[in-house]
């Protein structure tokens, strides 16, 4: 345990000490808290809500509770979308400290020595998992907290706020958030062992971003939409995915081919 | 505390490690000379444990390569060829940070002496990145110290530094030596393996020799002893070439090269031998051939 929080404290220094690093980690939690509360500010009132009724999804607008007025059934329409953000935003964050962190230790060689100390292969990507994942879920709970708050201040219909405090959402920020963060976290871990340039270790990281952008566009368009057993079974699924991923990324990390492909 | 027997580690065709058998004794410097891509690197990374061996055994600290890994890296130090530091975090961290990876069990203790020891103290709060590459280097041993191993693994430990703190680290090496520690020493610097070290071994891809370095010299060169004579004359040589027990013999201005069998025992037959001829001998004194041109000519052979 000495050793994986030796791992977390160091990266947090060397990372957090990058004034750019620490911009666009908090950036995106705070744009993605502010954007929907905007919206729901300006869009809040019931003649643009009558309106917005009529773009949503035959689909949503079928399961805004009896009793809701359109503008009530556009704002939790906004609640719902803007739902999706806080789960994509642990998954997004995390991307870039994690593709440089192998790659990145290999370019400036200190992976070296730190791979000749008694330390494992598990404790160091688990290490490095929690660094890159941690700060992630943090902003992203904090930016929800506000979000939350915000939306209480702002929103006067109680239907609106019983469906922005859903315990399926809950779930979904709480719970599957972070396991989204963990899983894009050791996908490029594994893509960051994997290559030789940092650049291609971050392009090929963004490929795990794609699977959530298709739910995503599934539920603006009505494709699907999100209830509580297709979140309750992505997070079940996702604690199998962790799993898994984690199992890849310690038996993909082969310390020679590592130390040996530097140039 | 280092042995192999037959070490070889090959890279898909290319063989970097041949059959690599050698036995470095506890407390011993040892000299692992070779020019670049010879495998000294492989050959360092492999008792580290670091890399695995594609055939062949090594035992490091009682501890085999391959199976007891971990326990090998807990009980060496290695100085790898960069310094690889933690560029923007300080001096002190970047060895905390080992001290805790080694699970050290006093590492701010330990962190203070070594800083101490090697004159970073009052540069501790420094990031490591404002250093000059002779504070790196120092930095660099002082992080492969902190557990005390009592085996260090030294890959160019003074490549690239100016002679003031190339001179630093040398005295940093006697100073480990004189403390017993085993030290596996990888140059270039061949003045430098000649003062340090107790054997060397030149390496290219397969062992071309181990010993210490005198006898290196005696076995590439013969032992050649210069006799200063006031007068040297062709008749001299000619007569030193029939005393007893000399291989050859050069003149050289006013100098007699000789080369002796067993000069410790013979040197004062010839000596008699030349006085009888009428040679008025100034001083006498043994040919130092330079452990670079030992080097050269075992590379040379080699090729």
């Amino acid at each position: 345990m000495r050793k994986i929080k030796t791992i977390i404290k160091k990266e947090w220094m060397q990372v957090f000490k990058n004034k750019m690093v620490l911009f666009s980690t908090l950036f995106l939690p705070l744009f993605f808290t502010a954007l929907p509360l905007v919206i729901l500010g300006v869009m809040g009132g019931e003649s643009a809500a009558e309106g917005l009724t009529g773009e949503m999804p035959v689909e949503f607008i079928k399961i805004c509770p009896a009793g809701m007025n359109a503008a009530e059934c556009s704002q939790v329409f906004i609640v719902t979308q803007f739902m999706l953000l806080f789960m994509m935003m642990p998954l997004i964050i995390p991307v870039s400290i994690a593709a440089y962190s192998i790659v990145g230790e290999k370019t400036t060689r200190s992976l070296e020595p730190l791979l000749a100390t008694p330390i494992t292969t598990f404790e160091l990507l688990v290490g490095k998992n929690l660094a890159a994942a941690t700060p992630a879920i943090l902003a992203t709970w904090l930016g929800f907290a506000v979000y939350a708050l915000g939306a209480y201040i702002i929103v006067d219909s109680p239907q609106v706020l019983k469906a922005l405090f859903n315990p399926m959402w809950l779930i979904a920020v709480i719970v599957v958030g972070p396991l989204m963060a963990i899983l894009s976290v050791n996908f490029s871990l594994i893509v960051s062992s994997r290559v030789t340039d940092p650049r291609v270790a971050e392009q090929l990281s963004a490929i795990v971003i794609l699977p959530l952008l298709l739910v995503f566009f599934a539920q603006i368009s009505g494709i699907i939409l999100i209830n509580q057993q297709m979140v309750l079974l992505m997070g079940l699924i996702l604690i199998g995915l962790d799993v898994l991923v984690l199992y890849l990324a310690v038996r993909l990390f082969q310390r020679e081919n590592i130390l040996t492909r530097w140039k | 505390m280092i042995h192999t027997e037959n070490l070889t580690k090959k890279f898909q065709t290319t063989l970097a490690v041949d059959r690599l058998t050698l036995d470095v004794q506890s407390g011993e410097v040892f000299g692992f000379l070779g020019p670049n891509g010879a495998g000294k690197t492989t050959t360092v990374r492999l008792l580290c444990s670091l890399i695995a061996p594609t055939e062949g055994r090594a035992v490091v600290n009682g501890f085999t390569v391959g199976h007891q890994d971990q326990q090998i890296r807990r009980s060496v130090g290695i100085l790898t060829e960069t310094p690889g530091l933690y560029d923007n975090l300080s001096a002190e961290y970047n060895l905390q940070i080992y001290a805790n990876l080694y699970e050290v069990a006093d590492p701010a203790g330990q962190v203070e002496k070594y800083l101490r020891m090697l004159g970073l103290w009052d540069r501790r709060q420094d990031e490591a990145g404002t250093f000059s590459k002779g504070m790196k280097q120092k930095l660099a041993i002082a992080r492969a110290l902190l557990h005390e191993p009592n085996i260090l693994f030294l890959d160019e430990p003074t490549a690239g530094l100016d002679p003031e703190s190339a001179r630093l680290v040398r005295d940093f090496v006697s100073e480990l030596r004189s403390e017993g520690r085993t030290i596996f020493l990888c140059t270039h610097n061949l003045d430098e393996a000649d003062r340090l070290c107790d054997r060397i071994a030149v390496f290219k891809t397969r062992m071309l020799v181990m010993d210490t370095p005198d006898r290196l010299r005696a076995q590439v060169f013969g032992r050649r002893v210069v006799f200063h004579l006031l007068h040297a004359t062709p008749e001299l040589a000619d007569q030193a070439r029939q005393a007893p027990n000399v291989k050859t013999v050069q003149l050289v201005d006013n100098k007699l090269v000789l080369e002796i069998d067993n000069p410790d025992e013979n040197n004062p037959q010839v000596i008699r031998h030349l006085v009888n001829a009428g040679a008025e001998i100034q001083y006498v004194g043994e040919l130092r051939r330079s452990l670079e041109d030992v080097y050269l000519q075992l590379v040379r052979n080699a090729e």
